[in-house]
């Protein structure tokens, strides 16, 4: 292959280290202090617990010092656009008292990184964050008191800064982590003993770190899974069904391959022409005359209710607390309503992208994917051969939002190199995107709850088909309550779905809180109170009024029972350890049932920040992303058949759509760092609905709201 | 197959390719010039903007027989000298991109709007984007890092 052009052109302290092999690894970590952790095997997530046995060539390790004094932290999490790879290494500069430029990161490579579940769920900072800080903590504890023998100065009279340990009595006595390390190696495991920094001595935590990926965002060299071009690559496009659950008949494939450099492989039921040039490849792909089955699904996106009420698995119990009995009959008012949501595709720019070669048996895929280490298992399984014949690396990716857990396109890509022994690349169309995602599942929530006389909820009775139960549970005072779960985005009867779903960005939590906090304001509206009003006295959890609270004085909430005609929403959530409040105001054109929002507000504690200006564009990606379940996204579909192929049916939030945006981060110092990249995406459905009908009196329990839906809620 | 002469980022080119090949691939595949992403492949979002004598094109919709001729401009011609653009600069400055698999047909579309229309409006900037998609939701940084850009461009520095 040609090394040369594969070369990421990154400046040292920016980027990966994408091209570096084991080889160069070994020579990297052959000396200086190499800090291990261990992974415990049931959460596959890395932790700071006592190490297994490994031997001293296993480099499964997260941190390493070198003898210039250099910092490299290697990770198993991708860089999605969610910023990880300028706020870990922020911790790990932090944790070692080394400048954040020092600080190399290498990221979602099989063979150099610590195994890893995969990058989702609000993670990398939460879950991954303590251990990355507890290496580093441990690895400035063990120079230190290198530098103190070397010094023959007391551990108490140290201190470190910018990676140079010096006296404190007498500056003129320094060493540098460089020449402690110089020639020597040293390997140290994690026993969780490190001692982190408190929040008052924060140099770089805290701090808004200029992003990493700028400078090659901006100027289109950074890379992606399809721009990276070892010579020979092949382009597969791959024979695909015109619908879920139709079987390949026959396929005859002659005339595409009497197209010049075209070949065709057939490797059971996967077909693919491959050419050098991806659009020959399309145009040969379009001359294979094949004959499939009907499928036999006859669901579409209107009848995909009733079907979920019939086939969803049996509830289970996921909260439950007193008695729903006791609690209907302290009752004076009983509302009860069911919401719905359809489908929504993930729509990442980026297409699911994959490149793979053989070399010498081992074969190398680089893949735009959240979950590298279970793609390099599923490849060695689909090839049968030795899990550490195959190394996966992460270059950048275009965006996940949960759709790139599944990683099909990494596996078609190995099976086609293997088969023809070429590099072989796989850039799925926009069709195929939308035809294999795995959407975010169509849900049913049904509320029953009641208020006493006083307007205190009494009792709260949920059942959710099709959500899961993430965001369901209830942070307001409810005394009797039940919360019912049946099925969720995995773990489905085979016929529930008429085609794949999984995580979609807070899987699940979208669905349960627009129906928890549509609910709170038809409860609120019966008890003839201001939707805040309301909240506060069913809430007695002090983080979230303090949340809530922050949420209505910067967004200049004063109170009024809704419908008050100002077009304004409230909604509270709680998502990957932060807790968000949400207001936004919104304007309804009554003739076309159109909403154009105005400006939304979020208010967030998510515990220490890192990078603040980071999470404040998460938030702002939340909120702007959002916008799509709420008001116009929702996968149509016929007999099998996904209708929609492209972004000109499939209603992305575009530029005229986006409102303003206040992000309001409470300082919140007590708390370990917690999620980031979903918690204010949670709240968008209610925010909206109930702005909505503050707007006009409406109540909108269907997501999206489309213009037909909200005129057809108006009118009753 | 014919020979196709133009100019790509100020250098003259002849290649030789079938015509009815779109630019999008010929950039990509014979070029190397990866930084022009596929998104869509009918001309819906925007990620393969370049730009066609000074106009925002899609080069997934663009075929090489309509090249001949012009000036072609893409991301990687936008930067000159290790300097780079006062557009590219200022998406840096207010973080307009996330994933970034948008960004260089966010950037060419801007950098053409800014070409004819150096002082636009918000609701201006508003119209030319609006059929350039970002799933990550940086469009509230965007429009500030356009509005920026303008503020620079307009007032003659560089």
């Amino acid at each position: 292959m040609n090394r040369e052009k594969d070369m990421m052109e990154v400046p040292e302290g920016r980027g990966f280290v994408q091209t570096m092999d084991r080889r160069d690894f070994l020579k990297l970590t052959g000396s200086g202090l190499l800090v291990l952790c261990s992974v415990d095997p049931l959460l596959g997530q890395s932790a700071p617990v006592a190490a297994t046995q490994r031997g001293a060539t296993d480099f499964n390790s997260f941190l390493h010092i070198g003898a210039d004094g250099r910092v490299t932290c290697l990770v198993g999490k991708v860089e999605l656009g969610q910023g990880v790879m300028t706020s870990l290494p922020q911790l790990a500069a932090e944790e070692l008292g080394v400048s954040l430029a020092s600080v190399d990161i290498v990221m979602g490579d099989t063979d150099l990184c610590p195994t890893d579940r995969g990058t989702f769920g609000s993670l990398s900072i939460r879950m991954l964050g303590p251990t990355l800080r507890a290496a580093a903590a441990e690895a400035r504890a063990v120079l230190v008191q290198m530098a103190a023998e070397q010094l023959k100065l007391p551990i108490t009279d140290l201190e470190v800064r910018n990676g140079v340990v010096s006296s404190k009595s007498a500056p003129s006595k320094h060493i540098s982590y460089g020449e402690l390390t110089a020639g020597k190696r040293i390997e140290r495991r994690l026993d969780g003993q490190a001692v982190l920094k408190k929040v008052g001595a924060f140099t770089i935590m805290g701090q808004s770190a200029p992003r990493r990926d700028a400078l090659e965002k901006v100027t289109g060299k950074a890379k992606y899974a399809g721009d990276i071009a070892p010579s020979g690559a092949l382009y597969a496009c791959i024979l695909r069904p015109p619908s879920h659950g139709a079987k390949l008949l026959r396929a005859d494939t002659s005339s595409a391959e009497a197209l010049p450099g075209v070949r065709v492989v057939r490797d059971g039921e996967l077909i693919a022409v491959l050419h050098p040039h991806r659009d020959e490849a399309t145009r040969a792909l379009a001359l294979i005359k094949a004959m499939y089955s009907p499928s036999p699904s006859r669901l579409t996106h209107e009848t995909i209710f009733e079907h979920l009420k019939k086939v969803a698995p049996e509830a289970r119990a996921t909260g439950s607390r007193g008695s729903l009995a006791d609690g209907e009959k302290a009752a004076a008012q009983i509302v009860e309503q069911t919401y719905l949501k359809g489908y929504v595709a993930h729509a990442p720019i980026e297409t699911h992208s994959a490149i793979a070669m053989v070399e010498q048996g081992k074969v190398t895929v680089w893949a735009g994917t959240q979950t590298p280490f279970p793609l390099k298992t599923q490849i060695a399984r689909a090839l049968n051969i030795a899990p550490e014949k195959v190394r996966v690396i992460t270059p950048y990716v275009g965006g996940g939002f949960g759709g790139k857990s599944a990683s099909m396109q990494g596996i078609e890509a190995a099976r086609l190199a293997m088969a023809t022994g070429k590099p072989v690349r796989v850039v799925w169309s926009r069709e195929e995107e939308f035809f294999f995602d795995t959407f975010d599942p169509a849900a049913v929530i049904q509320i029953r709850a009641g208020l006493d006389a006083a307007k205190r909820i009494v009792f709260w009775d949920n059942t959710i088909i099709g959500a899961g139960e993430r965001g369901s549970a209830l942070f307001y005072d409810v005394p009797n309550h039940r919360t019912a779960v049946r099925g969720g985005w995995n773990g489905n009867p085979a016929d529930m779905h008429p085609f794949a779903v999984g995580p979609w960005r807070a899987p699940g939590a979208n669905a349960n809180v627009f129906a928890r906090e549509s609910h709170m304001d038809v409860l609120a509206a019966k008890a003839g109170m201001d939707p805040v009003e309301f909240r506060l006295r069913n809430l007695t959890d002090a983080r979230m009024r303090r949340v809530l609270e922050a949420a209505a004085k910067n967004f200049g909430w004063s109170p009024k029972p809704a419908p008050s005609g100002r077009g304004f929403g409230v909604a509270c959530g709680d998502d990957a350890g932060t807790y968000v409040a949400t207001m936004a105001e919104v304007k309804v054109d009554k003739s076309t049932g159109k909403i154009q929002v105005v400006r939304v507000l979020c208010a967030q504690d998510m515990g220490i920040v890192v990078n603040p200006e980071g999470a404040a564009q998460q938030m702002e990606g939340c909120i702007t992303m959002g916008l799509g379940y709420t008001l116009s996204e929702e996968v149509q579909f016929k007999d099998g058949v996904v209708l929609d192929t492209n972004f000109g049916t499939y209603d992305l939030p575009r530029f005229s759509g986006v409102p303003r945006i206040e992000t309001v981060i409470l300082d919140s110092p007590d708390l370990a760092p917690q999620g980031g990249g979903e918690p204010a995406i949670v709240t968008t459905g209610a925010v909206l609905a109930n702005a909505v009908f503050d707007a006009v009196g409406a109540r909108v329990v269907q997501l999206p709201m489309t213009p037909a839906r909200v005129k057809s809620a108006m009118k009753g | 197959m014919r020979v196709i002469s133009f100019s790509l980022n100020g250098v003259d080119r002849k290649l030789t390719v079938d015509e009815t090949r779109t630019l999008l691939w010929v950039l990509r595949d014979d070029l190397g010039l990866t930084g022009t992403k596929f998104g869509c492949g009918e001309s819906v979002c925007g990620a393969c903007t370049v730009l066609l004598n000074n106009e925002a094109v899609r080069a997934c919709a663009t075929p090489m027989s309509a090249v001949e001729g012009k000036r072609v401009v893409t991301i990687e011609g936008l930067a000159h000298d290790e300097h780079l653009h006062p557009v590219q600069e200022a998406f840096v400055k207010h973080l307009g991109f996330q994933c970034g698999f948008c960004t260089s047909g966010m950037i060419m579309g801007a950098h053409a709007l800014l070409l004819k229309n150096p002082k636009p409006t918000r609701s201006q900037i508003i119209n030319e984007m609006e059929p350039h998609l970002c799933r990550c939701g940086a469009h509230v940084r965007i429009v500030q890092a356009i509005e920026s850009a303008s503020a620079v461009i307009a007032g003659g520095a560089r």
